[in-house]
């Protein structure tokens, strides 16, 4: 590929990602009430979305692999469990992350 | 207050959110920069992709799509593909932008998975300046991101570190933000939703080709059951 190409294709994911970021904003301008729907789907999406990322996370792990997704098991009910107990969200992440790199290099 | 101290207020209270994001962009981060090294990228590659996309996942893909040969359509398109779950994030976000004047513009290009997830579910304390809040948790996790994929792209293949797991981080990260989202709602119908369909999705398509199907489907689901997922407003704009 020569340099333009590159900059042509670069500038390409720029292009794309941006139309998908600005959209909802330029389609629903702050001038403009927002159509009812469209709201409703501002406070209902958010949480369907938290979902779909953690299982986007998790979308790599073999059930059937080696490890079964044991560690990832481990590790998410452990953050599940810091979480309840203490609610302090550095403290659930961090103790998950180690728990998990524990894990994966030592024990499995 | 002055505008020194509205500024000193939201900084101090939007970095400890980004702590996460630090650890987790850090290593990702090197981790591409280390990518495109070894692809024979010079680290200016990383460096600027990092700065005018800041998209993890799509910067991932961009380097086969800059070793490949030259198809701006296909790359289109599929940064269209990889990238259209921004448009749920713009959609959830067009009430909280409003009123934050020259930096929605920059709340909006920055606005990642990590910000937005971020940005949503934050406990913005009163006194602190939301908009300024959102544009440094924005700020920081984009600087997080540029500094890590430039390093790996200057250090390349020469460093070897076992940060084997490390990146688990980032799905710790939203199994909290989750968490904090259910533990707020009276009703779960739409965190259902969103694991039950996802997992549908990945076992019918396979971990590339999910996202897409999950995101119709959610769409369809939030769409057919409105009535009960959302009856509270129901009543009251029937009462009215």
């Amino acid at each position: 590929m020569t340099l333009t190409q590159q900059i042509v294709t670069i500038g390409v994911c720029v292009l794309g990602t941006m139309i998908t970021r600005f959209l909802p904003f330029i389609v629903f301008s702050s001038n403009k009430p927002t159509p009812a729907y469209i709201q409703y789907l501002g406070r209902a999406l958010p949480s369907a979305i938290f979902g779909m990322l953690v299982i986007y996370c998790l979308k790599n792990v073999e059930i059937l692999g080696n490890t079964h997704g044991l560690p990832e098991l481990i590790a998410i009910i452990a953050v599940i469990g810091l979480h309840m107990w203490k609610r302090q969200m550095l403290l659930s992440i961090a103790g998950g992350t180690v728990l998990y790199m524990v894990l994966v290099q030592v024990v499995f | 207050m002055k505008r020194y101290t509205i500024i000193k207020n939201s900084f101090q209270a939007a970095f400890p959110y980004t702590i996460p994001i630090f650890a987790g962009f850090w290593f990702l981060g090197l981790t591409y920069g280390i990518y495109m090294n070894v692809s024979g990228f010079s680290f200016i590659y990383p460096m600027i992709m990092s700065f005018i996309i800041f998209g993890g996942s799509l910067e991932f893909v961009a380097v086969s799509l800059l070793l490949g040969a030259f198809n701006p359509i296909q790359a289109f398109t599929m940064t269209l593909m990889i990238q259209a779950r921004h448009l749920f994030y713009g959609i959830s976000m067009l009430e909280k932008f409003k009123d934050t004047g020259w930096k929605k513009k920059y709340l909006i290009f920055g606005m990642c998975d990590e910000t937005f997830s971020i940005n949503y579910t934050a406990n913005i304390p009163k006194d602190v300046d939301t908009a300024w809040f959102m544009f440094f948790v924005t700020a920081l996790n984009h600087l997080y991101w540029v500094f890590g994929s430039t390093l790996g792209g200057i250090l390349g293949s020469f460093i070897h570190f076992d940060t084997e797991g490390l990146d688990f981080v980032m799905t710790a990260m939203f199994i909290v933000i989750f968490l904090e989202q259910w533990l707020k709602e009276e009703k779960h119908y739409t965190a259902l939703i969103g694991i039950a369909v996802s997992v549908l999705c990945l076992i019918l398509f396979g971990a590339n080709n999910f996202m897409i199907p999950t995101m119709l489907m959610i769409l369809l689901l939030l769409t057919v059951f409105k009535n009960p997922i959302d009856n509270k407003e129901d009543k009251s704009a029937s009462a009215l």
